[in-house]
């Protein structure tokens, strides 16, 4: 009964997401092109904001801990590529970020995860707060604390397409497209990993029972480590398409905070789940924000996620892909 | 240290000397507890809750440090090697492996995949991964027709021939196995007893078995100890413990002299405590 109630929830759910997407196009005064274009914005923020939040799936599904600390690991990896970038070729200052965020998951598996092993999640979950403060503060006193400008030579300029279908054609902007191709490939990478490697699986099952990972005697250490790494270097790609973006600066920690909505709406446990509550959130602000906004007073871009969060937390807290809780009576 | 005869004369496969185990660096669990498990052989830990059975495999296998707990005193040694400063990971490798208490298998991951995990430290090729998972799925059929479903999703038994085919495919030359009968069904409790006498004759396991369930414990072992408050109080072929008049009285619930009434039972019981 329990399942297919929950079912139906989503289904709902689903169906009053779309109903409020395509609503506008039924107002008198809502053009075709506008709203593909604000639709099209809307998915490539979505892109964005899942990026962040794979991060946080990954290290969740392997230690079962909400890193808090995921916004600064964008920060940083943003600002140390770009500073590193003032000295050499994109190339090597990019591998040079990689073994850097390598380095911060190894310290981090070190000085924190190590001694809080068995620990409860929320005080795991301080400590990543922890964490968060101090590579805030570590990144700003080796790297500074200016506004960066990071250029990877992505193409600025919009395109205008479809000009013959529609009058004025959509203006898409290339940098949002080639941020999606990145982010797609990313997670088909990802998720080729978690399912069909022996390391991913060994992931997924510290993720399910730590003691018993433990007692067939996979190396939990190493394993945080790898996850670490693997979550800072989708941190490393998510601060080089934000910062190119808007600049390299502390408000990226900010955006990145975004993800938490998105992460609530696809479920903690789910790969996909970031991507498609990434997309939701991104779509679901644009379009609010267009089309709501003239007669709530604006400013919904700020709140929206927020808000649908919470309803999804009402309705159906594992998210929309989440694992849900086995439990045998 | 106390003089017990040993009752094996070869150099055993796994020797536990005088280990003392602290949780938490106050709570002391094992005072003092030896024994030898040989090549081969099924060694059984009998005793109540509590009496420190866990504790021991867990101190044997390094499971301990995870829950804060430590081995203070004693030795313990696998095929002569000292083995009680070793990671979980270590062991592992070297061929023992525990199967805990209560299953534990990764519920959100498919059988066939709980299984899979169990070769994590092998690092063997895919072709010998393969057949191993086979020679597991020979040893539990059932497992092959459930080995798509989530390991959450299926009955306890099953649940537990995962959890011993998991540890199988490490390859382990000894298991320590942990209370497998616990809440099942007495029927399902003899054919996980059956695959483990199976898998000690074929494929020459040896097992450390904890059991609560003493008569089931002593059909299928060869030689047994018995713990209380984390000392070992008595030790015998598995046939000398079930012929033992006190074992049959405590851990069997029989007992030759006849129906007795309850208050006699107490005085008895209280009067021939072992060791308090």
């Amino acid at each position: 009964m329990n399942i297919f109630q929950q079912k139906w929830m989503t289904n709902a759910l689903f169906v009053i997401l779309a109903a409020g997407a395509v609503a506008p196009l039924f107002a008198a005064d809502t053009r075709l092109p506008q709203w593909i274009e604000v639709v099209l914005g809307g998915l490539m923020s979505g892109v964005l904001y899942s990026l962040v939040a794979l991060g946080l799936v990954l290290i969740f599904k392997a230690s079962g801990v909400f890193n808090f600390a995921q916004g600064a690991m964008v920060l940083f990896a943003a600002l140390s590529l770009v500073r590193l970038m003032e000295k050499m070729p994109f190339a090597v200052a990019l591998a040079v970020t990689v073994v850097i965020m390598i380095g911060v998951a190894w310290l981090i598996e070190r000085l924190v995860l190590r001694p809080l092993v068995n620990q409860e999640g929320i005080v795991l979950f301080m400590a990543t707060l922890g964490i968060a403060y101090f590579l805030d503060g570590l990144g700003q006193t080796i790297w500074g604390s200016d506004v960066y400008t990071l250029d990877v030579g992505m193409p600025k300029e919009p395109k205008i397409l479809l000009e013959n279908v529609f009058e004025g054609g959509i203006l898409v902007g290339m940098e949002d497209v080639i941020a999606a191709v990145i982010a797609a490939v990313l997670v088909g990478l990802l998720a080729l990993f978690f399912q069909k490697t022996p390391t991913g699986r060994a992931l997924r099952a510290v993720a399910d029972d730590h003691q018993a990972a433990q007692s067939i005697g996979i190396p939990l250490n190493r394993i945080w480590v790898i996850v670490w790494s693997v979550s800072g270097i989708v941190a490393l790609v998510a601060g080089i398409i934000w910062g190119s973006k808007l600049g390299v600066q502390f408000s990226l920690q900010l955006v990145a905070l975004k993800a938490l909505p998105v992460v609530i709406l696809g479920g903690f446990t789910s790969v996909p789940g970031a991507i498609v509550g990434g997309l939701i959130i991104g779509l679901g602000e644009k379009l609010s924000e267009v089309y709501l906004g003239p007669y709530l007073g604006g400013g919904i871009e700020n709140w929206f996620a927020y808000v649908l969060a919470l309803v999804f937390l009402l309705f159906r807290p594992e998210g929309l892909f989440g694992e849900k809780h086995i439990d045998r009576v | 240290m106390n003089a017990i005869p040993r009752a094996e004369e070869a150099k055993p496969l796994l020797e536990v000397n005088g280990i003392e185990v602290i949780y938490n660096h106050v709570i002391l669990v094992l005072k003092g507890v030896s024994l030898n498990v040989p090549e081969g052989g099924i060694v059984a830990l009998l005793g109540a809750n509590g009496a420190g059975k866990t504790t021991t495999l867990k101190a044997v296998s390094n499971l301990l440090h995870a829950e804060r707990g430590e081995v203070t005193k004693g030795l313990i040694e696998f095929r002569g090697e000292r083995v009680d400063r070793m990671t979980p990971s270590d062991l592992v490798k070297r061929g023992v492996i525990q199967v805990m208490e209560g299953r534990h298998c990764f519920a959100h991951l498919t059988v066939e995949e709980n299984l899979l995990t169990g070769a994590y430290t092998r690092g063997a090729s895919r072709a010998e991964i393969r057949a191993d998972l086979e020679r597991v799925y020979g040893f539990f059929p059932r497992l092959k027709q459930r080995r798509g479903s989530q390991a959450g999703y299926t009955s306890g038994g099953e649940q537990q021939m995962t959890a011993i085919g998991r540890a199988l495919m490490a390859r382990p030359s000894m298991i320590l196995l942990d209370e497998p009968s616990m809440g099942l069904a007495p029927q399902i409790v003899e054919e996980i007893f059956e695959i483990v006498k199976n898998l000690n004759t074929q494929e020459k396991v040896s097992f450390l078995l904890a059991e609560q369930n003493t008569m089931v414990a002593l059909r299928f072992a060869d030689f047994g100890y018995i713990l209380e408050n984390g000392r070992v109080v008595m030790e015998g072929t598995a046939h000398a413990l079930s012929e033992n008049e006190d074992v049959k009285e405590f851990y069997l619930g029989i007992s030759t002299a006849g129906r007795r009434s309850f208050r006699d039972t107490k005085n008895y019981r209280r009067r021939k405590r072992w060791l308090s």
